[in-house]
């Protein structure tokens, strides 16, 4: 896996290059409007969070980004360049990856046909080969399993790499669905709630291969995470919703302090 | 104690990913292998080809190239029988337009003509799904009958409306028409049931299938992490109608020598195909000769115990049967939806222990 850590370490944001700029997404399913005009950037090799209550439209931000909704104003721009209207998958082949809420595994396939499937965009042997499993397909598969070889090490799921993922436990779905989003080397990875449902142990387990993940590989990571915990001590800025409106920005010290965020988000406070 | 994999260790990814990475299971493949090309040639007669082996090995290509739509992909198909047609009358109008050219490669070529097909008959997948689909690939099985009735050019015109396989050789042995022995007709069976099983095996342990799978498991997913729906469905459709029309070209060529859509290639023969991946198990390449085997031996067996040994009246065997055929798919569709290669699966892992229980 090549170390992509340009720029990484520095403090200073104004120096770290932008892979991604949401200018003014506007995103409506018919008369209820999800997102309305919100921007924002990712910078190269941050742990961006994107917070906010439920409905908030946090998810629709995620689901803009990879591709799933377009929307109907705005511009994003990835790696400096307009990006297009494209398709999920050719947003995949673009280097963004991502994991889902509820998880998203192939229940029929072994955690490591899984992980391999997060390979596939670098996988282009033609079908006379792979039906022969011979010359270019072959080598692909062996450089592959590397590659996820590698990503399981990590993850620490060596183990269960030939079990059946429907019968895993909760906690380690979630991990394999990260190692299936990491093994792609990809630019961006978007975290949908990797938290969710899991216990102190497992938050745990999981924070740390975050931070691990974003240190060791410099991977840009953009998150949804409801536990205000994680979210301070993991992100390096977090951009806070409300009502498909952005309302506040920045480090998550700045954002903690943010009157609007504390009243909208945290609750005002009663007593 | 019999079936162990302790000691065996892979050094390299290339041993890991082998199709059998257990010792006993690959000497297990090579004997089967062994006395399937070497011995059984020279073993069989005129009654066990025709009644068992020859079908046995078309139905097996034809189960897995439905196996690689519906149990790799995920897509249901109606339409086999159908595609069976297109490989029989694209394979017959090649026999009689080349003559001269080897049956062997006209028998590819027919699955290539039905491969292209199926991809057109594949593009409602790209909508719909499920139950749907099943009854748009039914529309296709209604049509290409039809069209194989109804225009004569596709039966040369014959006063009967049948198209019949001439004689064809290979190595001077012939293996179509009226003169084929009874091992060339079970070699060239043989041999292009392996050959398919090979490839199909390669295909859906590679990229490719898994490919198949992430669409078949979760098809949002699939397309987040990069697979093209487009590309994918269309690829499981092509491919599966690759071995259907194959199986299909045998199923005339070779085994019927004479046929007739309607009566050949009928709905029938989509359901017994999707019934023999069902009980044989659906994405596995070892359920597609389980059920392909089941299917084909347990008619005879009936025919033999009921009507030749208890002497019952044959239209009560063949009833009979349709009832046990019905209950077995009720009950491995309620007990064991992996079928029969789940079965063996389950006796495997029991067999790594045995004798001890834990």
């Amino acid at each position: 896996m090549n170390k992509t850590d340009v720029n990484k370490g520095s403090d200073d944001y104004s120096v770290r290059s932008v892979v991604m700029e949401m200018k003014n997404i506007t995103l409506r399913f018919g008369g209820v409007v999800a997102i309305k005009e919100i921007s924002f950037d990712i910078l190269e090799g941050e742990i961006r969070a994107i917070i906010g209550p439920n409905g908030a439209g946090k998810s629709s931000m995620l689901n803009v980004i990879s591709g799933f909704y377009s929307p109907q104003e705005g511009e994003i721009w990835f790696r400096g360049e307009k990006r297009p209207w494209l398709k999920p998958y050719q947003v995949a082949r673009q280097g963004i990856a991502r994991t889902f809420q509820n998880i998203a595994l192939f229940e029929g396939m072994s955690v490591l046909d899984n992980v391999m499937t997060g390979r596939l965009t670098h996988m282009n042997s033609n079908i006379f080969s792979q039906a022969l499993w011979k010359g270019q397909s072959e080598r692909e598969e062996v450089e592959n399993r590397d590659h996820a070889e590698r990503v399981i090490d990590f993850l620490e799921i060596q183990h269960i790499r030939k079990t059946p993922v429907s019968r895993l436990p909760y906690g380690l779905k979630k991990r394999v669905e990260l190692a299936r989003a990491l093994v792609s080397e990809p630019s961006l990875l978007l975290l949908d709630e990797p938290m969710a449902g899991m216990n102190v142990e497992e938050k745990e387990d999981m924070s740390r291969f975050i931070l691990d993940v974003n240190d060791e590989f410099g991977t840009t990571i953009a998150l949804i995470e409801h536990d205000m915990g994680v979210v301070m001590d993991l992100s390096d800025r977090v951009v806070v919703m409300d009502y498909g409106r952005k309302i506040g920005d920045g480090a998550p010290d700045e954002v903690r302090n943010n009157q609007d965020v504390i009243d909208a988000y945290l609750g005002v406070s009663h007593d | 104690m019999l079936y162990r994999e302790a000691g065996d260790f892979k050094t390299s990814y290339i041993e890991d990913n082998q199709t059998f990475p257990i010792a006993f299971d690959r000497y297990r493949y090579y004997a089967i292998l062994a006395i399937s090309f070497l011995i059984l040639p020279f073993l069989v007669n005129d009654y066990f080809v025709n009644a068992i082996l020859a079908p046995f090995l078309i139905y097996s290509i034809a189960a897995i190239g439905l196996n690689i739509l519906t149990g790799y992909c995920g897509q249901v198909s109606l339409g086999t029988g159908g595609f069976m047609a297109v490989g029989a009358y694209s394979c017959y109008k090649l026999m009689t337009a080349f003559p001269d050219v080897s049956i062997v490669i006209h028998i590819i070529i027919a699955g290539g003509i039905t491969a292209v097909i199926g991809a057109v008959f594949g593009l409602p997948s790209l909508r719909i799904k499920g139950f749907y689909l099943a009854v748009a690939t039914l529309a296709a099985q209604f049509f290409l009958v039809w069209l194989f009735n109804r225009v004569s050019w596709f039966y040369n015109y014959s006063a009967s409306g049948q198209i019949n396989a001439p004689e064809r050789t290979v190595f001077t042995i012939p293996v179509t028409g009226p003169n084929v022995e009874p091992w060339a007709m079970y070699m060239i069976c043989l041999i292009f049931a392996f050959v398919s099983a090979v490839i199909a095996r390669n295909l859906t342990r590679g990229a490719l299938g898994r490919t198949w799978m992430a669409i078949r498991d979760m098809d949002i997913a699939a397309e987040i992490i990069g697979v093209n729906p487009l590309k994918a469905k269309l690829s499981a459709f092509a491919i599966s109608s690759f071995f259907v029309g194959i199986s299909g070209a045998l199923f005339f060529a070779v085994y019927l020598g004479a046929a007739e859509a309607g009566d050949s290639f009928g709905i029938q023969k989509s359901f017994i195909v999707l019934f023999m991946i069902i009980i044989g198990g659906l994405g596995s390449i070892f359920g597609s000769f389980a059920g392909a085997a089941l299917l084909v031996v347990l008619p005879v067996i009936l025919k033999l115990i009921g009507a030749d040994f208890l002497g019952w009246p044959t239209g009560l065997v063949a009833h009979i049967q349709l009832v046990i055929v019905g209950l077995l798919i009720i009950l491995f569709l309620v007990l064991e939806p992996h079928g029969l290669a789940q079965l063996w699966r389950i006796a495997k892992e029991k067999l790594r222990l045995w004798p001890f229980p834990h």
